[in-house]
């Protein structure tokens, strides 16, 4: 509260209130009751004047009625009972000549939000829908609106919403604007107000008179019209089109959402609203006000996800100036990289340049971090950038940098060379967790490649009782696990120091546990331990998918035009530098592997047990190794495939394999759950057709690992979803490969609970269609180079469990 | 739909606070301001939410201009055109936006916020609707200046100097105000410049903004330069000047610069209510007057501009045998001689760890200053005539200076105000009021003025 002594000032103020003298000179009266409400404003409690200033509400001094009227439109839910008093003199003036006074008293009286006055009001309001002023009856229609607020539930008039409806034909632009937000409140039950054909053109029709914020409104309800042919569709789109290209904002804006919502079915329409809209977009990019060239980069943001190349030549206007807020700057850099093409690269990487050293730190990280995106396609060019900043020497760049790499590394591995030669000194520099996690992961995963990891990591272990942080204790107990399983000699004893602190001495559970987890694992054999600790180096999904596909308009069509694009600050920038992801589950990855593998175990010994048929194959197939090593590129995956469909009958060391699984439709998991679970196993999906998309293919491969040789599995998943169709496309690969082996799968019968198991758990999924509950039947196709039969069973066992174990998206 | 407005200081004193719908608690002032001050270490989003609550603002003029809403479908665009249309119109009516001018004039801006939205919906926006609303009277806020007494002459004729637009005129409340009308052609540059002086981004985004205050007229008519080109469009032959412009500017109008090239801008945008008829033809917008300002028409060229930039800067950078980081800048301003940019500051980002800073200027009237905190030191120059060249000598005291930290120094932003200038080489040829104003002849004041966006040379 600004001022102490606010007691004493209400109670003055009462005094001079009710002084006689000030209520008859009308300037000091007017001045007492400024001041009022200059104290209201700030937030002190006048309620107790109010008796005062229902006296004062009688004047014809209309200044000082709209002030008493902005005081009592905030205290009379307080004061019911006084309040009565207010409601003849508002009743009164709402008979007055002059319409700027009728439609001030109707609007106040319908503001008071008082229940107990409806009956005084209403008859005000009928009068008032029918007044000769605009301004009145712009006011009355509204004041509907507001008594269904105030009562929901009573009953709607439906004289009342008649005479809305003919209000739309009023001759004031606003009055008709107003008629359908009224409607829209009242009817809100219905879905709002009904938009039947005349309707539609006759607003259509009218746009034109109504200002900014009218244009806005109706065409945001004119979306819900369907028009009933083509070339109505097209009339409307033609009439629009004026708008689309409007230098207001708001108006450019709603027209766009309009036609995308109209063109829903008609994408291209769609994509050439996109394109002609972009000139407006971009000129309202440089507008002078900031929140509005923000507002226009996060729907900027939209549109990209749709039409990549968009704005590409456009790239310039996305550059930051100097004295722009962060916040735009880093919407900012999060267009430019999804703008870079061969052609503009060069300029791009030297404007992010300039950004990695901004004073702002965060506008640092995000530059170089955006610098990290782009190399992902050009990681040349970008690895010198990067290690350039290296040589800067300062804390906040290096660790950005340093997480930037372990991020470009996980995508495309080809860098990992320079990345390691980078990687010397930075421990010095380095002084916040999340950079020292990082380097830590890098020296874990490929410390074969870096010459003094052992000495970096002998000094965090040094200085591992002064670390505070859990989570780099926690990396660091992984990286060095991991640098002794390839530079043992010289890692031993570290090791051995580090593991006795994290059993004997730590204090936070998780590192004390891990620490015993790797100590027993170590004590399992190295072998074991090799299985569980070597982890991934790289995400290889991102490697195969280049680029994004270009996602539907309508995916984002309806977020189009509301806060939601302007809130997902957080959420996108997650999305955009995935560091967050990684740092929080980096560490936990390996022993969730563990665990799932352990779990994988169990779930595959229970299959063996519930499929007890002497036949099966699977119970005779241990458990096979498998592993992703040495990773195979699209390209060779794609020529092994291949020569595997010519080769293999003649060259016997080959095998291709047929095979049919039933499982619950997996076509409906996202393709992230999918790639995981199949991750999990050591199982690489290569490339994917979209879920929900006939017929939906998987490509994977995988090594198995079983002594005395290990093999290469490539294989093919296929879901045609029509049954017939799939018989037949069985039928000719039967035919085609009449001299391969073909393993006719075995129709693994699912137990009944199990099933009611998952449709339990689906449950709560209301648009869960009766398709996902069903059993589909996938095609898998495996070949193998060299040829072992108990390795392919094995994998294929693994494989099917893997399947079934899935479930269909959003649980 | 907006459920509350509320303008807020910066220090988070609540100014202004109106609830339309009563779905959102008087709390959510707090909340807000809880959230400014939050200690994240950058400007708040611009949109915000707690719980069902969004939180929209605009800072302007060192205030927050909130409104909140509980739906999550409102148009951001239309409630912050709003916003800031809300600025505009407290500018317009009470001189400017600032505390105290919101402070002294609540009263009026209650009265804005009545008729500007109902139950939460926009209803007008428009300055000749609202002056008819309109009752409370603004008070001016301007505080008393030696200066204003200097354009008084002896015995209250005018001088020489009140020919000249007050730099305050366009800064007065609207309402009884003289009958004046005030064309500003405003341009707003931003450059990215490389090392060696080329140009890898010029842009320069224009706008002509009319500010009206007369009583009586139905008509202005603006000329703009006859040979104005738009867009690719093959260029116009000129066309002989046919009628003498009667223009009162402010100052005397510099000899137009001699640009070979027409003007030529690549977009531009109308206000709805300008009549394009003699456009084409002759570049004359036509327009009824609205009280208050309003955008007429905005511009936008990018590349291409007609005139070097406005700057260049020689860096030398070195390290001498003490350690120090030696900085050696040479200014040239490449301006036609006659005029001049002023308020020129040029920051340059300087290493981390800056103990301290001794300078060399080349004239008395410039400063520098280190600012540490912002890695940055800011070189100030008042008044930079065209054609001429500053230099200045700054030695820097680093602590740990190591070859790295050369590359830390840059680039250079400067900021800067040329008035009198145009980038694109935009003028107003003419300006005529129909019909003839008979009661007194209205003051009509043309001003041009190039301001600096982002001028940011490399090093």
């Amino acid at each position: 509260m600004p001022y102490l002594g606010n007691d004493d000032t209400v109670k003055d103020l009462k005094r001079v209130l009710s002084n006689p003298h000030v209520q008859s000179d009308q300037l000091r009266y007017r001045n007492a009751i400024l001041k009022v409400i200059r104290i209201m404003s700030q937030g002190v409690d006048v309620s107790s004047l109010f008796s005062e200033m229902v006296k004062a509400c009688a004047t014809v001094d209309i200044v000082q009625k709209k002030l008493v009227y902005v005081f009592l439109c905030s205290y009379a839910s307080l004061n019911p009972e006084l309040s009565l008093l207010v409601i003849n003199t508002l009743r009164k003036d709402c008979q007055d000549p002059n319409p700027m006074v009728r439609s001030l008293a109707l609007r106040n009286m319908t503001n008071l939000r008082l229940p107990s006055l409806m009956e005084y009001v209403e008859q005000p309001l009928t009068a008032g829908l029918r007044d000769r002023a605009a301004c009145v009856r712009r006011v009355a229609v509204l004041g509907w609106a507001k008594l269904h607020k105030l009562q929901p539930n009573s009953e709607i008039d439906g004289a009342v919403v008649n005479e809305l409806y003919s209000l739309l034909r009023d001759p004031d632009p606003v009055v008709m604007v107003n008629c359908l937000r009224a409607l829209e409140e009242i009817l809100k039950e219905e879905g709002g107000v009904a938009i039947n054909k005349p309707i539609a053109h006759h607003l259509l029709n009218r746009l034109k008179e109504c200002d900014v914020w009218g244009q806005s409104e109706v065409l945001k309800i004119l979306q819900r019209y369907q028009p009933h042919s083509e070339d109505e569709l097209f009339d409307i789109l033609s009439l629009l089109d004026a708008s689309l290209v409007s230098p207001h904002t708001p108006v450019m804006a709603a027209t766009l959402s309009l036609f995308l919502s109209l063109c829903s079915t008609l994408p291209a329409v769609s994509l050439a609203a996109l394109e002609r809209v972009r000139g407006p977009l971009l000129a309202a990019c440089g507008s002078a006000s900031r929140e509005i060239r923000f507002t226009v980069l996060c729907h900027i943001q939209l549109l990209l996800r749709s039409v990549p190349g968009l704005m590409g030549a456009h790239y310039k206007r996305f550059f930051c100036g100097y004295a722009e807020p962060a916040y735009i700057k880093q919407r900012k850099m999060q267009v430019l990289v999804e703008l870079v093409n061969d052609d503009n690269v060069a300029m791009l990487l030297d404007e992010l340049k300039e950004y990695c050293t901004d004073v702002n730190t965060d506008t640092a990280q995000a530059a170089i971090s955006a610098i990290g995106r782009i190399g992902r396609s050009y990681s040349d060019r970008c690895l010198v950038i990067l290690t350039g900043l290296l040589g800067l020497k300062q804390e906040n760049i290096t660790s950005a940098v340093v997480q930037t790499m372990r991020d470009l590394v996980w995508v495309s591995p080809q860098c990992s060379d320079t990345v390691c030669n980078a990687l010397e000194g930075c421990e010095e520099i380095l002084h916040d967790s999340q950079g020292k996690q990082a380097l830590l992961w890098l020296l874990g995963t490929y410390g074969d490649k870096v010459f003094s990891a052992p000495y970096t990591l002998e000094a965090f272990i040094d200085g591992v009782r002064c670390e505070t942080s859990s989570a780099v204790k926690m990396e660091l107990l992984t990286a060095t696990l991991r640098l002794f399983l390839c530079r043992p000699a010289e890692t031993q004893d570290m090791l051995g120091r580090l593991l006795h602190y994290g059993i004997e001495e730590e204090t936070d559970m998780c590192v004390r546990d891990q620490a015993l987890l790797y100590y027993r694992l170590l004590q399992c054999g190295v072998d074991e331990t090799r299985k569980v600790v070597q982890g991934r180096r790289s995400d290889p999904s991102l490697g195969v998918l280049i680029g994004r596909p270009a996602e539907p308009v309508s995916q984002w069509a309806h977020i189009f035009n509301t806060l939601t694009p302007l809130c997902q600050i957080t959420s996108e920038t997650e999305l955009v530098n995935s560091s967050f992801q990684h740092t929080s589950y980096q560490p936990n990855s390996d022993l969730s592997d563990a665990m799932n593998a352990c779990q994988l175990q169990s779930i595959e010994e229970s299959v063996g047990e519930h499929t007890q048929s002497p036949s099966d194959i699977l119970v005779t197939s241990t458990i096979v190794p498998l592993s992703l090593l040495p990773t195979l590129t699209p390209a060779e995956f794609e020529h092994l495939w291949i020569q595997g469909i010519t080769h293999t009958e003649k060259e016997q060391d080959g095998v291709c394999m047929i095979e049919h699984v039933q499982c619950h439709n997996v076509t409906h998991s996202s393709s992230q759950s999918f790639q995981a679970a199949m991750q999990l196993v050591n199982i690489q999906t290569l490339a994917f057709t979209p879920i929900n998309v006939l017929p939906w293919r998987v490509y994977l491969y995988t090594h198995t690992e079983a002594p005395p040789c290990s093999t290469l599995i490539l294989g093919e998943l296929l879901y045609t979803g029509n049954a017939n169709e799939e018989e037949d496309a069985f039928e000719h690969t039967k035919g085609y490969h009449d001299a391969n082996i073909i393993v006719v799968g075995e129709q693994i019968e699912r137990k009944a609970n199990h099933e009611e198991d998952v449709t339990l758990e689906g449950k709560n999924k209301s648009d869960l269609t009766k398709d996902n509950g069903q059993v589909a039947k996938l095609k898998v196709t495996l070949k193998q180079k060299p040829r072992d039969d108990k390795a392919l069973r094995g994998f294929l066992s693994i494989l099917t469990t893997v399947l079934h174990t899935l479930s269909p998206e959003g649980e | 739909m907006i459920s509350q407005v509320f303008i807020l200081s910066s220090k988070g004193d609540r100014l202004v606070y109106k609830d339309f719908r009563g779905d959102v608690g008087s709390d959510a002032v707090g909340l807000f301001y809880d959230k400014v001050t939050a200690p994240t270490g950058d400007r708040l989003p611009v949109v915000t939410t707690y719980k069902d609550v969004h939180f929209v603002h605009v800072w302007q003029g060192g205030l927050y201009l909130v409104a909140t809403t509980t739906t999550a479908d409102s148009p951001p665009f239309a409630i912050i055109e709003f916003l800031n249309r809300l600025a505009a119109l407290i500018n317009d009516y009470c001189g400017s936006l600032s505390e105290k001018t919101v402070q002294m004039n609540f009263a009026l801006i209650y009265e804005l916020l009545d008729e500007m939205l109902d139950f939460g919906y926009v209803q007008s926006t428009s300055c000749d609707v609202l002056k008819n609303f309109i009752q409370t009277e603004a008070l001016s806020s301007r505080p008393f200046s030696l200066f204003d007494l200097a354009n008084v002459g002896l015995f209250g004729a005018d001088t020489q100097q009140s020919k000249v637009a007050p730099g305050s005129a366009a800064a007065r409340p609207m309402q009884g105000g003289k009958s004046e009308i005030f064309v500003d052609v405003v341009e707003r540059m931003s450059v990215v410049m490389g090392a060696n002086g080329v140009l890898m981004k010029a842009e320069v985004e224009g706008e002509v903004k009319v500010k009206c205050f007369l009583p009586s007229c139905s008509e202005i008519r603006v000329g703009l330069n006859e040979d104005l080109s738009i867009g690719t469009s093959p260029l116009r032959g000129r066309t002989t000047r046919c009628s003498l412009s009667k223009i009162k500017v402010a100052k005397k109008f510099p000899p137009f610069l001699g640009y070979g090239a027409a003007v030529r801008v690549d977009e531009c945008h109308f206000h709805p209510a300008v009549r394009l008829d003699d456009f084409d033809a002759h570049r004359v917008l036509r327009f009824g007057p609205g009280q208050g300002e309003q955008s007429v028409m905005t511009y936008r060229l990018a590349d291409h501009l007609p005139l070097a930039p406005p700057f260049r800067l020689f860096p030398a950078i070195e390290k001498d045998n003490a350690g120090r980081l030696l900085m050696f800048f040479k200014l040239r301003c490449d301006l036609p001689p006659k005029s001049a940019a002023v308020d020129v500051s040029a920051t340059v980002r300087v290493p981390k760890g800056c103990v301290s800073l001794s300078q060399e200027l080349s004239s008395p009237d410039q400063s520098a200053e280190l600012r540490p905190q912002h890695r940055a030191v800011v070189w100030n120059i008042a008044r930079f005539p065209g054609g001429t060249q500053l230099s200045a000598l700054f030695k820097l005291d680093v602590p740990a200076l190591s070859s790295a930290s050369m590359m830390e120094v840059g680039p250079v932003d400067l900021t800067f105000e040329l008035p009198k200038v145009t980038a694109s080489g935009l003028r107003v040829r003419f300006l005529r009021l129909a019909p003839a104003q008979h009661r007194g002849p209205a003051q009509r004041w043309v001003r041009y003025v190039t301001r600096s966006d982002s001028y940011a040379i490399r090093i």
